[in-house]
């Protein structure tokens, strides 16, 4: 079974227009999951991480409605039929 | 003939066009809007001129896009123009330069940028490789992050030969002669006020390096307090400062066809970041910073912003062209090397980089 990510608007642009994608984990964790989109749409991918792989400071993860910075990060299982929603947090001005 | 101003400010690009010798200017509407463009250039290298933008996604991350048509569209490249290499285990955070190698090394574009960092591209920009040598230079962890940021700020390329002098806020100045492989401090008798006494060899906030049309042995440098000459190509660097109202501020100028022509914006100081009285004044030298004299037609009084490091520039004009572009959002500019300004743009957000180029 794959893994629905959400996407807010801004983002699915790069990734065809979908705002809800079915994604093989390709993994158990969340980056794996996250590599596995970056292989397909790597301008998303880097809109998310940065090359060092770590998530952007003002982009928040949540799986199955966790905010992974509160759970195991990059290490958060991500598992079969989870949904995962990427947001952008609140900052800007 | 069309005079090009590309404006970079802190949410979006502008391009201002000018068809008579630079006497009007039509501003055009916003690109990449909302985005923080800190680094612009306009290459007139190819056949056709290309702007490029280096810009900050907000929440998305810092990136370089380009554009072949005016910006009637952009592109970027898809896995990002500017990668930090795994090995360094860092990110890039902005980019603070792109500056265009000489006519005859098409393609090679040179970048500053957030962490400390040299970059260079052989594809007009679409990709950048790390130099090596000055990412690897000793130094380089001991260079601390000024107010904005630790970043190279001043990448100038000689054209005629493979030296390469860059400025960063902090480090100082810092010169290769072999095209980016060795890399040496040169800020002998550039101060640093915000260090205890004497000034070390390296570790100076020097805010913008220019490059006179004399050749690529003077140089001039804004400093965080003082502004300097060389005419030894760093080696040494005497104040030149005598005869302006303060010596702190963000830019320097230097005429690309008149030798000992330059310009300056000065602040109060570090801690008031204000020209003084409130008036918006650019100082000229017309003798390599051994006189100075204030330029105001045409700048505002009651002038509480600032210029930043890359809010003015130079045309290759004859006469030289000036740009000012202002943290409270207005752009001038001087078809005549500022004895008189014209206001060009006001309202925009505030103005980070302004370059422009005939197309």
């Amino acid at each position: 079974m794959a893994v629905q990510v959400v996407l807010p608007g801004v983002l699915a642009d790069l990734a065809g227009g979908a705002k809800h994608l079915e994604v093989e984990p390709g993994g158990g964790t969340l980056a794996d999951l996250l590599d596995t989109l970056a292989a397909v749409h790597p301008a998303l991918g880097r809109r998310i991480r940065d090359e060092s792989g770590a998530v952007r400071r003002f982009i928040n993860v949540y799986v199955d409605g966790d905010d992974v910075r509160f759970a195991g990060g990059l290490d958060t299982p991500v598992p079969d039929g989870a949904v995962v929603q990427v947001l952008p947090s609140v900052a800007g001005g | 003939m069309t005079d090009l101003l590309a404006i970079g400010t802190r949410k979006g690009l502008w391009l201002a066009r000018s068809d008579d010798d630079r006497r009007t200017w039509t501003l055009g509407e916003p690109h990449l809007l909302a985005q923080e463009v800190a680094a612009v250039s306009i290459d007139t290298r190819g056949p056709t001129p290309r702007v490029l933008a280096g810009i900050q996604y907000g929440h998305w991350g810092p990136t370089v896009m380009w554009s072949d048509d005016l910006g009637a569209s952009w592109q970027e490249t898809d896995t990002g123009a500017i990668r930090f290499p795994e090995d360094t285990g860092a990110a890039l955070a902005r980019v603070w330069q792109l500056r265009p190698d000489g006519a005859d090394r098409r393609g090679v574009v040179w970048a500053g940028c957030e962490p400390h960092s040299l970059w260079r591209s052989t594809d007009g920009g679409c990709s950048f490789d790390l130099v090596r040598g000055l990412w690897d230079h000793p130094h380089r962890p001991t260079w601390q992050p000024g107010g904005g940021g630790g970043a190279v700020h001043t990448v100038l390329p000689d054209p005629a030969s493979d030296r390469v002098t860059v400025a960063m806020s902090t480090g100082g100045v810092y010169v290769s002669e072999d095209g980016g492989g060795a890399w040496a401090p040169r800020n002998s008798g550039i101060s640093a006020v915000f260090l205890p006494e004497p000034a070390p060899e390296y570790g100076q906030c020097v805010h913008k390096v220019a490059v006179d049309a004399a050749g690529p042995d003077r140089m001039y440098a804004q400093n965080h307090f003082g502004v300097f000459r060389s005419d030894d190509a760093g080696r040494s660097w005497t104040s030149i400062a005598a005869g302006l109202p303060a010596d702190f501020g963000f830019p320097v100028v230097a005429s690309p066809s008149t030798p000992g022509t330059a310009w300056v914006v000065p602040l109060v100081a570090d801690m008031q970041r204000v020209p003084p009285g409130g008036r918006l004044r650019v100082h000229r030298t017309r003798d390599a910073g051994e006189t100075w004299a204030e330029l105001g037609a045409g700048l505002p009084d009651r002038f509480w912003a600032a210029v930043m490091r890359d809010g003015f520039c130079a045309d290759e004009g004859v006469p030289t062209g000036l740009y000012v572009g202002t943290r409270d959002g207005c752009v001038y500019a001087s078809a005549d090397e500022g004895d008189t300004f014209t206001l060009v743009a006001d309202h925009l957000p505030d103005v980070l980089v302004v370059r422009a180029a005939r197309i």
